[in-house]
C-alpha cells in the first residue's frame, strides 16, 4: 500500500497541476468576452493586448441596445420556455406509457424513437422550412418550437426516469379504483420530478443554443433571437470587437446563469439520457 | 424491454391488451402529433425530395438518381466531405480519450473540486456556438488576436499569421474549437460512469500489486465501455453535422478549404435553394451517420459478449 501511495503522489501533483492549467484555458474565452465588452476601443486596438480593462467604459452597451437587443433576448426566452414546458408535458406522457404499459405497437415506437435520435437532426431543415412554409409558420418563433417538441429525446429520458415507478404502486391505484389520468397526476408525476427538473434544464439549454435552426426558421429583424442578433452584429460589424463582445456577454450571461444554477439536474439529465447497448 | 414481461396481474387476454393500447395511445397522442408531424415526415420528405429537381417557386421535377450522380461528381462535395472525415478522425478519438483522462483525473477529487471542474468544461457548451465563436474569431484575428501576440511573445511565430484566412491553418482552429466545445458532455458521463465502477475491485487489484495503470485497463476500462462507446457515437453524430463554426468563421473558405458537408448543404439548399440536390447530401449523410452508428454497436457488442 504505502509504495502506491508513493508513487501515485507526483503524478497527482502534476495532473492537478495541468487540470488548474486546462481550467484556466477553459474560461479564459468567457474572461475575454466579458472583460472586453466593457474595453474602450482604444483598449482594444492596441498593439499589446490589456489583461484587464483599465478605463471600464458602457460604451458598448450602449450602442449594442440601440439594436432591437432586448426583444432579441426577449424572443429567445419565449422559443426556450414554451418549448420546455410543451416538451415536459408530452414527453412525461409518453414516457410513462413507454415504460409502465404493455400495448400494441410498442416495440415499433421505441424503436423509431431510438433510430430518430440517431439520426443527424440538421438534415431534415430543408423538409422543415418548406413545411413551415406551407403551415404559414415560417419566420414565427413557432416555427422553432413545434420540431424542438417534436424531437424524441424527452421522451426517452422519460422513459428512463419512469422505469423507476414501483409497479405495485400503479397497480395499487388501479385496484382503488384510480382512474388513468389521476393515477398519471397524483402518482407518476410527484416521482418522476427529478426527470422532469433534469428534462426541462437540458431543454432550455439545447433550444436556447439551437443557433442552426433557428438560423434556417426565423428572417425579420423584429423575430431574432440573440444567437441570430448577435450573429448579425459580426457580419455587419466585424471588427468592432467591443461591440460584439457586448452582444456575446448579453446572449451569454442568462444562460449561464440557468446552467450554474441547475447544475445538479443537468447533469443527472445527461446521465440517464445516454442510450446504452 | 424484455424483462418486464411479467407485468400486470390479469395475463396479458386480447381485451385487455386493447383496452391497454387505446389508454396507452392516449397518453402518447400530444407527443406522436408532434414527432410525426416535425421529425418523421419530414425525414420521409427529405428522402422523397433528394429524387426530385426541386426550388423554390415551382413544382418538383421527377429527376430519378440524378442529385446522387451529381453529387458523387461534384469536386466542392468531395473536399467537404474530405474535410468532413478529417474533422470526425481528429475529433472524435481526441475528445474521448481526452475527456476520459480528464474524468479519471476528477472523478476522485471531493464533491465540491469535482462539480468545479466538471462546470468549468461544460462552460463552453452552455455559452452556446455563437458567443464562444466570436470570441476566438477575435483571439484568431490577423491584426488584434491575441494568439498572434502571444506567438510571437514567445517566439513561436515571427510574423503575424492569417489563422482562419489560411488553407493550411483555418481547418485545424475550427476542429480546436470544435473540441473546446465537445468535451463537456463526455466528461460528464465518464465521471458518472467512473464513479459507477465496483471499489472492491480496484481495492483487490491494488493490494494484488497492481499499477495504476494496470488497475486502469483491466479493471476500469472494461467496466466504462458502454460510456465510451455512446461517447463515441454521440461525438462522431455532432462532429459530422459541424456547422456553425463553419458559418461564423470561414464561410467554407478561403476557396472551400473549410467546407464540410453539413455546411454545403446549408450553401446549397438556403443560398441558392437547391432542394433536391441538398436533400440527396442530407440523405448521404445520414446514411453514413446510421452506419457509423450501427458499426460502433457492434463493436462493442461483440467486446461485452
Amino acid at each position: 500500500m504505502n509504495s502506491s501511495v508513493r508513487k501515485r503522489t507526483p503524478y497527482r501533483i502534476v495532473s492537478a497541476v495541468i487540470m488548474a492549467l486546462l481550467a484556466i484555458f477553459f474560461v479564459f474565452p468567457l474572461y475575454w468576452i466579458f472583460t472586453g465588452s466593457v474595453k474602450t476601443a482604444a483598449a482594444i486596438n492596441a498593439p499589446a493586448p490589456q489583461w484587464f480593462p483599465m478605463e471600464p467604459t458602457m460604451t458598448n452597451y450602449n450602442k449594442l441596445f440601440s439594436n432591437p437587443a432586448l426583444l432579441w433576448l426577449f424572443n429567445t426566452i419565449f422559443i426556450a420556455v414554451v418549448a420546455m414546458a410543451i416538451t415536459c408535458l408530452t414527453s412525461a406522457m409518453a414516457g410513462y406509457v413507454l415504460a409502465k404499459k404493455r400495448f400494441y405497437g410498442r416495440a415499433l415506437l421505441f424503436t423509431l424513437i431510438v433510430c430518430a435520435m440517431a439520426l443527424p437532426k440538421q438534415v431534415i431543415l430543408i423538409p422543415l422550412l418548406r413545411e413551415m412554409s406551407a403551415l404559414r409558420l415560417h419566420d414565427t418563433l413557432w416555427a422553432v418550437i413545434l420540431p424542438t417538441v417534436g424531437w424524441p429525446f424527452g421522451v426517452f429520458l422519460m422513459k428512463q426516469f419512469s422505469e423507476g415507478i414501483p409497479t405495485e404502486m400503479l397497480e395499487a391505484a388501479r385496484i382503488d379504483g384510480s382512474g388513468e389520468a389521476r393515477t398519471f397526476v397524483s402518482i407518476v408525476l410527484p416521482m418522476v420530478k427529478p426527470g422532469i427538473g433534469a428534462l426541462a434544464i437540458f431543454t432550455f439549454i439545447t433550444v436556447w443554443n439551437d443557433y442552426f435552426m433557428q438560423l434556417i426558421m426565423l428572417n425579420s429583424n423584429t423575430k431574432l433571437t440573440i444567437s441570430l442578433g448577435l450573429a448579425q452584429l459580426q457580419a455587419e460589424m466585424a471588427t468592432d470587437f467591443g461591440l460584439i463582445m457586448a452582444g456575446a456577454s448579453v446572449a451569454a450571461i442568462p444562460i449561464l446563469t440557468v446552467f450554474i444554477c441547475f447544475q445538479k439536474y443537468f447533469t443527472q439529465g445527461i446521465t440517464m439520457g445516454a442510450v446504452k447497448g | 424491454m424484455a424483462s418486464k414481461r411479467n407485468n400486470g396481474s390479469g395475463g396479458t387476454s386480447h381485451a385487455l391488451m386493447v383496452k391497454e393500447t387505446i389508454s396507452a395511445y392516449l397518453f402518447l397522442l400530444p407527443f406522436l402529433i408532434f414527432f410525426v408531424g416535425f421529425v418523421l415526415i419530414p425525414m420521409v420528405m427529405c428522402l422523397r425530395t433528394s429524387f426530385f429537381d426541386s426550388t423554390m417557386g415551382r413544382a418538383d421535377i421527377f429527376v430519378g438518381l440524378q442529385n446522387y450522380v451529381t453529387m458523387w461528381n461534384d469536386e466542392i462535395f468531395r473536399k467537404a466531405l474530405l474535410n468532413t472525415v478529417i474533422i470526425v478522425v481528429v475529433a472524435v478519438p481526441t475528445v474521448t480519450a481526452f475527456s476520459l483522462w480528464v474524468a479519471s483525473v476528477i472523478y476522485q477529487m471531493g464533491g465540491r473540486l469535482r462539480s468545479f471542474y466538471r462546470c468549468i468544461f461544460y462552460l463552453p457548451v452552455v455559452t452556446g456556438t455563437v458567443a464562444v465563436t466570436v470570441v476566438w474569431k477575435w483571439m484568431f484575428n490577423y491584426y488584434y488576436g491575441l494568439v498572434n501576440y502571444l506567438g510571437k511573445t514567445v517566439g513561436a511565430i515571427e510574423n503575424n499569421v492569417n489563422w482562419l484566412g489560411n488553407e493550411k491553418t483555418a481547418l485545424w482552429c475550427i476542429i480546436l474549437i470544435l473540441f473546446t466545445t465537445s468535451i463537456g458532455q463526455p466528461i460528464v458521463l465518464y465521471v458518472s460512469a467512473l464513479g459507477n465502477v465496483d471499489p472492491s475491485l480496484v481495492e483487490a487489484a491494488e493490494v494484488d500489486g497492481a499499477t495504476n495503470l494496470q488497475t486502469f485497463w483491466r479493471i476500469k476500462w472494461p467496466q466504462v465501455m458502454p460510456t465510451t462507446l455512446y461517447i463515441l457515437v454521440i461525438t462522431t453524430i455532432n462532429s459530422f453535422q459541424c456547422f456553425a463554426l463553419i458559418q461564423l468563421l470561414t464561410s467554407g473558405g478561403p476557396n472551400h478549404s473549410t467546407d464540410t458537408i453539413m455546411y454545403y448543404i446549408y450553401y446549397k439548399a438556403f443560398k441558392l435553394f437547391e432542394y433536391g440536390y441538398g436533400n440527396a447530401m442530407g440523405v448521404f449523410l445520414a446514411v453514413v451517420i446510421a452506419l457509423f452508428s450501427a458499426v460502433q454497436f457492434l463493436v462493442a457488442g461483440k467486446n461485452n459478449e
